[in-house]
């Protein structure tokens, strides 16, 4: 038995999906390998070494795999896929992405961000827009499955002392080019882990309130930004930003929700988080049947004078 | 140059969900059911692809049972123009989907096909990718922009760090994100048309395709409740909650 865990990481860092995936992955059960796949991402495979509970780093570091193209890291996993009985990867982008992929390669179907472990073929899932909780069975001969990370504990970073061996495959398949990007640069913590998560939706009305409102705040308390989509579609943050089913999925400590309604879409985003705060000046606004303290007020007022006061 | 769109019925996303008392799955009797949103925002693109003069014919695909016409019918009213219903009353998972979508678009060499990224009742987001590899072509998730020039696509993409570019070489898969486009409304006028334009209806058997999966849904259950919570009245009441009974800060 042995399982095949996806590192998420940028040919620098290891992310700290990966380690929550790994968690994942343990409840599995079996020896669990991770595969670095990406262009100069030594370190990310000597980091992903010491990785509590990982027994064995794949590194397979090539050209072909720097912007982890899901046409050419799906090559790659199928022709690993033989010595393995799962392969487990974050439910990011990334994951979301190549999985499937690799799934149909293998003509087999896949479970999709699994929030529990029942068995080693047995899972549990959130459905429509986490309104409902399925419990899915899978009796594929390789289970394939990607992981909600909120809903596991990060693995130690440090405690293991796995091996690295290189993987000589390259994939091009031709089929795609990268390119560019735009990525978001913040000091901030990233919004998937970090503690605290401030947010705001609509009625910040424009970018630069968020920058006057939201930001002091989010920085007083060491916190990563998030929005809605209302606030995304009409620009006022970027993309990554964006919390709910089809955003980003948070659970941190403590989520403050400023000036947004808790649409069912937003909800399924966050209400995992531990505790949650709405600040809102229409007391019926549904995020109130969620929050564990709802403030009714302005946001113009309330935020700032929350800011000052911490 | 031919697109292919598929478009799930699903139900739609207004409505309150309501888990069966036996666990067996999700009430769906006498419940309102639409196009999946990002299948309508994948039609609407097919649609301004046309008005472009980039793609001549869109046919629209949707696998499942016979109410699934209404939103073919649907889709057509939007501006595609032809329908293909593969009809089946049993459960669709996403690789039988893709193994039917890819019959449809070999069959009608189709170039652009674009799905969705993700059914918002099942919330897999996998169909597309699926289709992609077994047609072994590229594929673009998450799309937020789509450039076609000449036998190549250039697509944006909605990732986790932000945004990210990619080329590829035609035929090609690309499931839509929100912000790609705001779907128009259909009018009176083409709802009227959309009653007369084809639609044929098949079967998985038509293009070699058992729907039996290897996955069981075993239950469903309705999520953990919150309990309610309290109303503060000021912000130093929500300080001082925070800090000496949630412990949070
Ligand atoms: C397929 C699909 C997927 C979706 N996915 C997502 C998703 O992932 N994430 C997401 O967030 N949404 C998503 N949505 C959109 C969702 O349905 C809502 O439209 C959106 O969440 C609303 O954003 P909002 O709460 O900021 O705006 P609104 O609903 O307009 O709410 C604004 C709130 O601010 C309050 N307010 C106004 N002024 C003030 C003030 N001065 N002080 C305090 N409060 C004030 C109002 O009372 C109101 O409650 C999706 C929709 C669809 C169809
Ligand atoms: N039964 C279906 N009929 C037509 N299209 C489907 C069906 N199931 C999935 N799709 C397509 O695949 C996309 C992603 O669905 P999923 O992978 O199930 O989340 C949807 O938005 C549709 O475009």
């Amino acid at each position: 038995m042995a399982i095949l865990v996806y590192a998420e990481h940028d040919n620098t860092s290891l992310k700290k999906a990966t380690l929550s995936t790994v968690t994942a992955a343990k409840e599995m059960g079996g020896d669990v390998h991770v595969l670095v796949a990406g262009s100069g991402c030594q370190a990310v495979a000597d980091e992903a070494a010491k990785v509590d509970g990982v027994s064995k780093v794949l590194l397979a570091d090539n050209a072909a795999y720097e912007h982890q193209l899901a046409e050419n890291v799906a090559l790659l996993v199928k022709d690993l896929a033989d010595g393995y009985d799962h392969i487990v990867a974050a439910a990011t982008t990334t994951g979301k992405n190549f999985m499937p992929r690799v799934a149909a390669l293998l003509d087999l179907s896949m479970v999709s961000d699994i929030t529990k472990v029942v068995d080693a073929n047995t899972f549990e899932r959130p459905i429509y827009a986490g309104n409902a909780t399925a419990t899915v069975k899978t009796t594929e001969s390789k289970v394939i499955v990607t992981v909600r990370t909120t809903a596991f504990d990060a693995a130690p970073a440090e405690g293991g002392s796995a091996t690295v061996e290189a993987v000589d495959n390259a994939q091009d398949a031709g089929k795609s080019k990268f390119v560019g990007e735009e990525l978001a640069k913040s000091d901030r913590p990233e919004l998937t882990s970090a503690e605290i998560v401030v947010s705001g939706g609509r009625a910040l009305a424009s970018g630069e309130n968020f920058t006057k409102y939201i930001e002091p705040l989010a920085d007083k308390l060491g916190a990563a930004v998030g929005a809605s989509r209302a606030a995304v579609d009409a620009g006022y943050v970027p993309n990554d930003m964006q919390v709910g089913q089809t955003g980003k999925i948070v659970a941190p400590q403590l989520y403050i929700a400023a000036g947004i309604s808790g649409a069912i879409q937003h909800l399924a985003g966050m209400k995992d988080s531990k505790v949650i705060v709405a600040i809102n000046n229409d007391p019926e606004a549904p995020i109130a049947s969620v929050a564990d303290y709802f403030l009714e007020a302005d946001l113009f007022d309330a935020v700032p004078e929350l800011t000052s006061k911490l | 140059m031919k697109a292919l769109v598929a478009v799930k019925r699903v139900i739609d996303y207004n409505v309150k969900v309501r888990v069966k008392a036996d666990n067996s799955g999700v009430d769906l009797s006498n419940t309102k059911m639409s196009i999946n949103p990002f299948c309508e925002i994948a039609v609407e693109e097919a649609v301004r692809l046309k008005e472009a003069g980039v793609i001549d014919e869109i046919i629209v695909a949707s696998i499942g049972p016979k109410e699934a016409q209404e939103q073919i019918r649907a889709a057509l009213a939007l501006g595609a123009d032809r329908g293909v219903l593969v009809q089946t009353d049993e459960k669709a998972y996403p690789l039988q989907v893709a193994k039917i979508l890819k019959g449809i678009a070999e069959q009608e060499g189709t170039e652009v096909i674009l799905l969705g990224k993700q059914a918002i009742d099942d919330d897999n987001n996998q169909t597309g990718q699926m289709l992609a590899a077994l047609m072994g072509v590229g594929q673009a998730t998450f799309a937020s922009e789509v450039k076609v020039e000449g036998d190549k696509v250039q697509v944006t993409r909605e990732i986790d760090g932000g945004l990210q570019t990619v080329e590829l070489s035609l035929p090609a898969v690309i499931t839509t994100d929100l912000r790609l486009n705001e779907p128009r409304f259909a009018k009176l006028p083409n709802i009227m048309k959309a009653k007369k334009k084809p639609l044929d209806e098949k079967t998985p058997a038509d293009f070699g395709v058992d729907m039996t999966s290897k996955q069981e849904i075993l239950k469903v259950e309705p999520p953990a409740q919150r309990s309610a919570g309290v109303k503060v009245a000021s912000v130093d009441e929500l300080i001082d909650k925070l800090k000496n009974e949630a412990k949070v800060i």
